[in-house]
C-alpha cells in the first residue's frame, strides 16, 4: 500500500534536486576569470585589452573525462551568420593549466561560410578549458569546459 | 614531414565542405627530456595558412597546447574549382608546403 509519506529514496532524490538548483548559479558563473593562472590571465588580457568577455555563442564539445592529456579532441561551433558585417575573426583556444596556456589562435574570414572546427589539445592535468572568439565589431565572447585529465601531458615519460 | 589536406571527393559547386589537415610533427613542448637528461628543445609549428587560389582561408598560431601531429577540421563554402595550399613553418624554421586539387562539378 502507497502511503502519503515520502520514502527515504523521495527524500534523498528531492534533496539531491535542490541542491542541483541551489548550486547551478555557481556553475553558471563560468566566465569569470579569477581563480586562474597569473600566466592566463596575463595572456587574457594581451589578447582582450580589457574588453569584457561575453557570454554566448559558443558550443564546445569534448570529452568530460580524457584518459589521456597528449591528445583531446575538442569540436567548436561559434554561432555567427560570418557575412561581410558579422563574423568571428579570430578564435582563441586557452589551457589555463598549461605552463603555456596558449594552444592557437586562428584567423578566420567569411571565406569560411560556417564556424564548426574540430582540432586535438594536450592538456597538463584537469581544468577548464577557454574558448575566445572575437568578432568582427570587436566583442569578445568566451565559453569554458570542464575536463577531468587522468593522464597529464607534461609529465615527463622518461 | 609529411601533410595531408583532406577534402571531399568531387563537391557541388556552393557547397559547404569540411576540411581535414593532418601534419606530421612532433611538437615539441620543450618540457621533455632525452633519456640522456638533455632537454628537448621547444618544436612547435607556429605558424600554419591555408588559402585556396590564393585567398586566405585560415590562418592558425599554434601553440604547445596543440596535440602531436597537429590536426585542424573547418568549413568553407567552394564555388570554384582549385588549388588548396597549405604552408606551415616550425620554431627550428623548417618551412613545409603541400597542395591539393579540388575539382567541382556543377549541380
Amino acid at each position: 500500500m502507497k502511503t502519503l509519506r515520502p520514502s527515504k529514496r523521495e527524500l534523498l532524490q528531492s534533496a539531491l534536486a535542490l541542491l542541483a538548483v541551489v548550486a547551478s548559479p555557481f556553475r553558471a558563473r563560468a566566465q569569470n576569470t579569477e581563480g586562474q593562472s597569473e600566466e592566463f590571465q596575463k595572456l587574457l588580457l594581451s589578447l582582450t585589452q580589457g574588453v569584457k568577455l561575453k557570454e554566448g555563442k559558443i558550443q564546445i564539445s569534448m570529452p568530460r573525462l580524457a584518459d589521456n592529456g597528449h591528445s583531446v579532441p575538442l569540436k567548436l561551433s561559434i554561432d555567427s551568420p560570418m557575412s561581410q558585417e558579422d563574423h568571428v575573426k579570430t578564435l582563441v583556444i586557452l589551457s589555463p593549466r598549461n605552463p603555456r596556456p596558449l594552444v592557437a589562435k586562428m584567423n578566420f574570414s567569411p571565406r569560411n561560410t560556417k564556424l564548426n572546427m574540430a582540432t586535438r589539445v594536450r592538456l597538463n592535468g584537469s581544468q577548464s578549458l577557454w574558448v575566445l572568439a572575437q568578432m568582427s565589431d570587436l566583442t569578445w565572447y568566451a565559453k569554458s569546459a570542464e575536463v577531468e585529465v587522468t593522464e597529464s601531458a607534461c609529465l615527463d615519460a622518461s | 614531414m609529411g601533410a595531408r589536406i583532406l577534402i571531399p571527393p568531387s563537391p557541388k559547386a556552393g557547397d559547404v565542405i569540411d576540411i581535414r589537415i593532418l601534419i606530421q610533427h612532433p611538437m615539441e613542448t620543450g618540457f621533455r627530456h632525452e633519456l640522456s637528461g638533455s632537454a628537448v628543445p621547444k618544436n612547435v609549428i607556429r605558424q600554419l595558412k591555408l588559402d585556396f587560389n590564393g585567398q586566405l582561408l585560415l590562418d592558425a598560431e599554434l601553440g604547445t597546447g596543440t596535440a602531436a601531429n597537429p590536426f585542424l577540421q573547418f568549413q568553407t563554402q567552394l564555388f570554384e574549382s582549385g588549388w588548396f595550399t597549405l604552408s606551415w613553418v616550425d620554431d627550428l624554421g623548417v618551412e613545409g608546403t603541400e597542395r591539393v586539387q579540388c575539382n567541382t562539378r556543377a549541380s
